[in-house]
C-alpha cells in the first residue's frame, strides 16, 4: 500500500496534524491508532479545563477530543483503530528516476543534483497489524509521529520495598477509575506532583478514597498552580515539598508507605522517616516520550526532552518525518499539542507539495537554550523557510521569581519579557518574527536564557 | 493414596515431578502459592553456569556439569528461551591471579569444557566495555543464560500433560507418618502418599524436621537486582562474574536471555523467609559493585528491581541436601538448593527420580510425552512467522503490551494452556508481557480485563499473583 503521508497516533496531536495537513491539501493520507478509538490519553481524562486556549470554553477531555475528531470525520480523513506500527523504516538506496515517478514528487527530481541516476530516497516503510487485515506495509512519503507519551514507572523511580499489588501510575489508575469504573485503592498517597496525580488526588477523593498526602522530591510542583489549587488545597490534601518514599510495606497489597524528607542532593535524610499506613501508592513522577519507532527509524534525540531534535518545520532530521505532541516533548496544556500539531500537518504539507524541500533553502540557524532554559522546540530554525512568526517552546530547570526570559541574536541581546513566575511544571514560550531575523545581519545563533533580576 | 507427592513447584519440584511423569506413578505436586515458579525460581540470575564454581566432588559440582550439559536439548525438547553465550570471571589485580588459575583447576576437575584464562588485549576484543581495570580473565565457553520462568513452567506444563497433578493455593501445613507412608495435611485437605519428595525451597527445613530427628536448617540468603533496558541489553555479551573484589564477593552483569542487561545480586542472610523487598543500600551497593566490570555501567537505564530468597543450606560440605532421608523412609530430600540450582534442575531432576525409584520401582510409561511446544512470540517471530500466527488467530494481530509487543492471542494461550496463568504475574511470566520499560503502565488492565474473560471471574477478584493481592478494591 502506498500513502502519501501516515500519521502514527490518533490522540490530539495526531488528530490536528491530519485536519491540518488535509486542510492544506494531501488528500491521500492515513491515521494509525492502536486503540479502539480516537482521541488518546484525553478520553480517560473525564476532569474539565481544556481547551480554555484554543476555544475559550472548559471542555472535558473527550469534548475536547471530539472537537478535533468531528473534524476529521467531516473532513473524510481515513484512519485505522486498534492498529500498532511495528516497525518504521526508511527504503534504502536511491531510486531510478523512471521508477520513481510515482512516489517521488517531479520537483523533487529535478531538484535532485544527480537526476539522470536518480534521487535519493526518502520513502518510509510503516509496517503495521490489526485483526481485520494482519500484517503489511505502507510505503509513505511523509510520516508525522504523534505517539505520546508514558509515565515512569516505580522500578525506573528505583523506589525500595515490597513489590505487592497497589502500586500504578497515576494514569493507570486514572483508566481504572474513569474508563472502567473500578477503584484501585482505598487509602492513597501519591508520589510526585506531576498534573495526572493531582488531578488523580482529587479523582480518587470525590469517588470516596482518603489521599492522605502527595510527596513531591523536589522543592517545587511538578503540576500546573492552578491544579495544585483545585485538586489538593480545595480537598485539604497536604502536599509535602522534598519528600520521597523509601519503603513500601506489604507483600500481597501495600501495607504502608514510609516517606522522608530529602536533602538538596535529593537524598533521604536519616531520621525523618514517617510511615503512611495506605492500599494503595500513585506515582506521578514524569512523562516520557514514547520515541520507540523514532528511534529504530534512527532519528536524532534530544537529550533534554527525549523526544526527536526539530527544525522550524517540525521536521526531524529523517526528510519527511515530522513529529509533534508528547512524543516531541511532554506539553502541560493540549491547547498547545494541538497548535504545534496543526503546524505539523500544515508543513508536511508543504513538504509533501514540494513548496520545502532542502534544495530550495538557506542555512538552518540553531536555537539555544541556556541559562536555566532546559531545553527549546524546535531547537533550530530556517528563515527562509519559516513563517512570519514562529512559536519558540520551552521549559525552566528551576523556579525563577521576578526573572526575565530573553532571547538574543549571535549573543546579544534583542528582546526581554518580564515574568513573575517561572516554573518547571509549565510551558513558557517565545515569538520570534521573521523581520526581525531577516534584518539582523550575519545571524549565526538564537539563544534563549533566563535573566534573574 | 498417591505414590508421590512433591512439595513445592519451583524449578526443583518441577523437574523431578517431570522426571517422575514418565514412569507409571502417580504423582501430585503441591504448591503454596496460585503459580508454580512463585519463590526463588522466579527471582534468581537466570545464569546456566558453566560448572567451574563448585567444590569437586560435590553433587553442586556434579550436577552443575550434567545440568549445563543438558539444558541445551532440554530447551529445544520444552521449547523454552536458553543461549550458552559464555562467561567470563573477571581479575582486578595481578595478585589475584592465582585465584583464577585455581578456578581453572577447579573447573577442569569438574569436568567443564574449554577453560581458559585470556589476558586483557582478548578479553577487550571479546567485550569492548569491559572495565579497563581487568588484567586477566577466565573464560568459560560453555556458560549460558537461561529464562528461569520459561524452564520452570514448561517442565510444569510437560509434567502436568503426562499426568502429574498440580494442587496450586495448597500449603502444607502437618507431615505425619502413617504405616503406608506420610499423612499431609493442608489447607485443602488431606493427602496420603508412600513417598515425599521435600522440594519446598527456604521451607524444606520446615518439613524435613517435622519428619526426622535429625534437624537441617536453610537459612534464606537474600539477593538484590537491577534490570536494565533492553537499549543497554547488549553492553556485554557475556556473562561477567568477578573474583572477589575490596567490595567483597562479586556480583554479575549479564544480558538475560530476553536482551536486558541484569546486574546483581548481593547476598545477606536475613530471618524473614518471604523477605523479598528491596533496599536503599542493596540496589546502591550491587550497582557500585556491577560498575567495577564494565566501564560506563548505564545505570539510568534501571527498568526495575527485585530480590531473590536464596534456600542455603547450613551444611559441613556447602553442599545441596539432596536424598533419602535416613531415619524417615519414602522421604526424598531436594533441599538448600541454592546457586547452581538453576542450571542443576535437568540433573537434578533425574538424580532424585532415580532415587525414588530405587524406593518405590515402576515401569517406564509407554505414551510419555517428552516434547512441549510454548506460547508462540510475535516479538520474535519473523514477518513470514507473523502473518502465518495471525491468519491462524486474528488476535495474534493485537498488541497489547507494547513495550514487548506481547498480543491478546499470546495472552489468551497463556491463560488457556495446561496450567494456565490465573493471575497477573502468571500471564507476565509465560508472555513477558508487563515486563518491558513501562513495567505494566499501559497493559495491566486491558490484561487484567483479559484474565476475567477468560476465566469467567469479576475483574476485582484477579490479583497480581496469591489471594490478597487483587488490584481493584471494588
Amino acid at each position: 500500500m502506498k500513502k502519501e503521508l501516515v500519521i502514527i497516533g490518533g490522540g490530539p496531536a495526531g488528530l490536528a496534524a491530519a485536519i491540518a495537513a488535509r486542510e492544506n491539501g494531501v488528500e491521500d493520507l492515513v491515521i494509525i491508532e492502536r486503540d479502539g478509538r480516537l482521541g488518546g490519553i484525553l478520553n480517560q481524562c473525564i476532569h474539565n479545563g481544556f481547551g480554555l486556549h484554543t476555544f475559550k470554553e472548559e471542555l472535558t477531555g473527550p469534548e475536547y477530543a471530539a472537537r478535533y475528531i468531528d473534524r476529521v470525520l467531516e473532513l473524510g480523513i481515513p484512519y485505522k483503530l486498534n492498529t500498532m506500527v511495528v516497525d518504521l523504516t526508511q527504503m534504502s538506496g536511491l531510486v531510478q528516476q523512471d521508477a520513481a515517478d510515482s512516489v517521488v514528487s517531479e520537483e523533487r527530481v529535478k531538484a535532485a543534483d544527480n537526476a539522470a541516476s536518480g534521487v535519493h530516497d526518502v520513502r518510509k516503510l510503516v509496517t503495521v497489524m490489526n485483526r481485520e487485515e494482519g500484517l503489511y506495509t505502507i510505503e509513505a512519503r511523509a510520516v508525522i509521529l504523534a505517539m505520546g507519551c508514558r509515565e515512569r514507572s516505580r522500578g525506573a523511580l528505583n523506589i525500595p520495598g515490597y513489590r505487592p499489588a497497589g502500586i500504578y501510575s497515576a494514569g493507570t489508575a486514572q483508566r481504572y477509575v474513569n474508563m472502567e469504573g473500578r477503584m484501585p485503592g482505598r487509602e492513597v498517597v501519591i508520589l510526585g506532583s506531576g498534573d495526572i496525580g493531582l488531578i488523580m488526588a482529587r479523582r480518587m477523593t470525590l469517588e470516596g478514597a482518603k489521599v492522605k498526602l502527595v510527596a513531591e522530591l523536589m522543592p517545587y510542583s511538578g503540576g500546573l498552580k492552578r491544579n495544585i489549587v483545585q485538586c489538593l488545597d480545595d480537598f485539604g490534601i497536604p502536599l509535602k515539598l522534598e519528600h520521597t518514599v523509601v519503603d513500601i510495606k506489604g507483600k500481597k497489597r501495600v501495607e504502608a508507605v514510609v516517606i522522608a524528607r530529602v536533602d538538596e542532593h535529593s537524598r533521604p535524610i536519616p531520621g525523618t522517616e514517617e510511615e503512611i499506613k495506605c492500599d494503595t501508592l500513585l506515582l506521578s513522577c514524569g512523562l516520557i516520550p514514547e520515541n520507540e519507532l523514532s528511534e529504530t527509524l534512527g532519528v536524532e534525540m534530544n537529550s533534554a526532552t527525549k523526544g526527536p531534535k526539530v527544525n522550524e518545520s517540525l521536521e526531524t532530521d529523517k526528510e519527511g518525518v515530522f513529529a509533534c505532541g508528547n512524543v516531541l516533548h511532554v506539553h502541560d496544556l493540549v491547547d498547545y499539542v494541538s497548535e504545534e500539531a496543526l503546524q505539523a500537518g500544515k508543513c508536511a504539507a508543504a513538504y509533501l507539495q514540494g513548496r520545502h524541500s532542502a534544495e530550495t533553502v538557506g542555512k538552518q540557524i540553531p536555537i539555544r537554550a541556556v541559562n536555566g532554559v532546559r531545553y527549546t522546540v524546535p531547537a533550530s530554525l530556517n528563515i527562509d523557510r519559516m513563517e512570519a512568526s514562529q512559536v519558540v517552546r520551552f521549559r525552566v530547570g528551576n523556579v525563577y521569581r521576578d526573572a526575565a526570559v530573553e532571547v538574543s541574536f549571535n549573543g546579544k541581546a534583542v528582546s526581554s519579557r518580564k515574568k513573575k513566575v517561572l516554573a518547571p511544571g509549565e510551558m513558557e514560550q517565545v515569538i520570534l518574527k521573521k523581520q526581525d531575523l531577516q534584518q539582523f545581519e550575519g545571524l549565526e545563533e538564537i539563544t534563549v536564557s533566563i535573566r534573574q533580576a | 493414596m498417591t505414590d508421590i507427592i512433591v512439595i513445592g513447584a519451583g524449578v526443583t519440584g518441577c523437574a523431578v515431578a517431570r522426571e517422575l511423569a514418565r514412569y507409571d506413578l502417580s504423582v501430585t505436586v503441591l504448591e503454596r502459592a496460585s503459580d508454580v515458579c512463585e519463590g526463588t525460581s522466579k527471582a534468581n540470575s537466570g545464569i546456566a553456569h558453566a560448572g567451574f564454581d563448585a567444590v569437586p566432588g560435590t553433587l553442586k559440582a556434579k550436577l552443575n556439569v550434567a545440568g549445563s550439559k543438558m539444558m541445551e536439548d532440554l530447551s529445544k525438547e520444552l521449547d523454552f528461551p536458553f543461549k550458552r553465550n559464555g562467561s567470563l570471571v573477571l581479575c582486578f589485580d595481578e595478585g589475584d591471579r592465582h585465584k583464577l588459575k585455581r578456578l581453572l583447576e577447579q573447573g577442569q576437575k569438574n569436568g567443564v569444557e574449554g577453560l581458559r584464562i585470556i589476558e586483557k588485549e582478548e578479553l577487550k576484543e571479546l567485550e569492548p566495555n569491559i572495565s579497563d581495570d581487568a588484567v586477566a580473565a577466565l573464560f568459560a565457553p560453555t556458560g549460558g543464560i537461561v529464562c528461569p520462568f520459561g524452564l520452570t513452567i514448561a517442565l510444569a506444563e510437560n509434567a502436568a500433560v503426562n499426568g502429574v497433578m498440580f494442587r496450586l493455593n495448597t500449603e502444607v501445613q502437618e507431615i505425619q507418618k502413617i504405616p503406608e507412608g506420610y499423612r499431609v495435611i493442608t489447607n485443602q485437605g488431606t493427602f496420603d502418599s508412600r513417598v515425599i519428595v521435600n522440594a519446598a525451597g527456604v521451607y524444606a527445613d520446615r518439613f524435613h524436621n517435622m519428619v526426622s530427628g535429625q534437624k537441617i536448617k536453610i537459612i534464606p540468603r537474600k539477593g538484590e537486582y537491577c534490570l536494565m533496558d533492553k537499549k543497554v541489553g547488549s553492553w556485554v555479551t557475556r556473562t561477567i562474574f568477578q573474583l572477589p573484589t575490596k567490595y567483597g564477593k562479586g556480583v554479575l552483569v549479564t544480558p538475560t536471555v530476553h536482551g536486558n542487561l541484569l546486574a546483581g545480586p548481593t547476598a545477606v542472610d536475613i530471618e524473614d523467609y518471604e523477605g523479598v523487598n528491596t533496599t536503599g543500600e542493596g540496589m546502591s551497593d550491587l550497582m557500585k559493585r556491577a560498575a567495577l566490570s564494565v566501564e560506563g555501567l548505564p545505570t539510568g537505564q534501571v527498568i526495575t528491581s527485585f530480590a531473590g530468597l536464596r534456600a542455603h543450606g547450613v551444611t559441613e560440605k556447602e553442599d545441596f541436601i539432596l536424598g533419602p532421608v535416613e531415619d524417615a523412609p519414602g522421604f526424598f530430600d531436594a533441599a538448600g538448593i541454592e546457586s547452581p540450582g538453576l542450571t542443576c534442575a535437568p540433573a537434578l531432576g533425574k538424580y532424585v527420580a532415580e532415587m525414588v525409584l530405587e524406593y518405590l520401582p515402576a515401569e517406564e510409561k509407554k505414551n510419555f510425552i517428552a516434547v512441549r511446544k510454548g506460547i508462540p512470540s510475535m516479538a520474535l517471530a519473523d514477518p513470514e512467522e507473523r502473518q502465518r500466527l495471525i491468519k491462524e488467530n486474528p488476535l495474534y494481530a493485537d498488541v497489547v503490551c507494547r513495550c514487548e509487543m506481547v498480543t491478546e492471542g499470546e495472552i489468551v494461550d497463556a491463560i488457556r494452556r495446561p496450567l494456565g496463568a490465573t493471575t497477573l504475574d502468571g500471564v507476565k511470566r509465560r508472555t513477558r508481557a508487563g515486563m518491558g520499560r513501562c513495567q505494566a503502565g499501559f497493559c495491566s488492565p486491558r490484561t487484567v480485563e483479559i484474565l476475567a474473560r477468560e476465566l469467567g471471574r469479576d475483574m476485582a477478584v484477579i490479583g497480581k499473583n496469591d489471594k490478597g493481592s487483587e488490584f481493584l478494591t471494588e
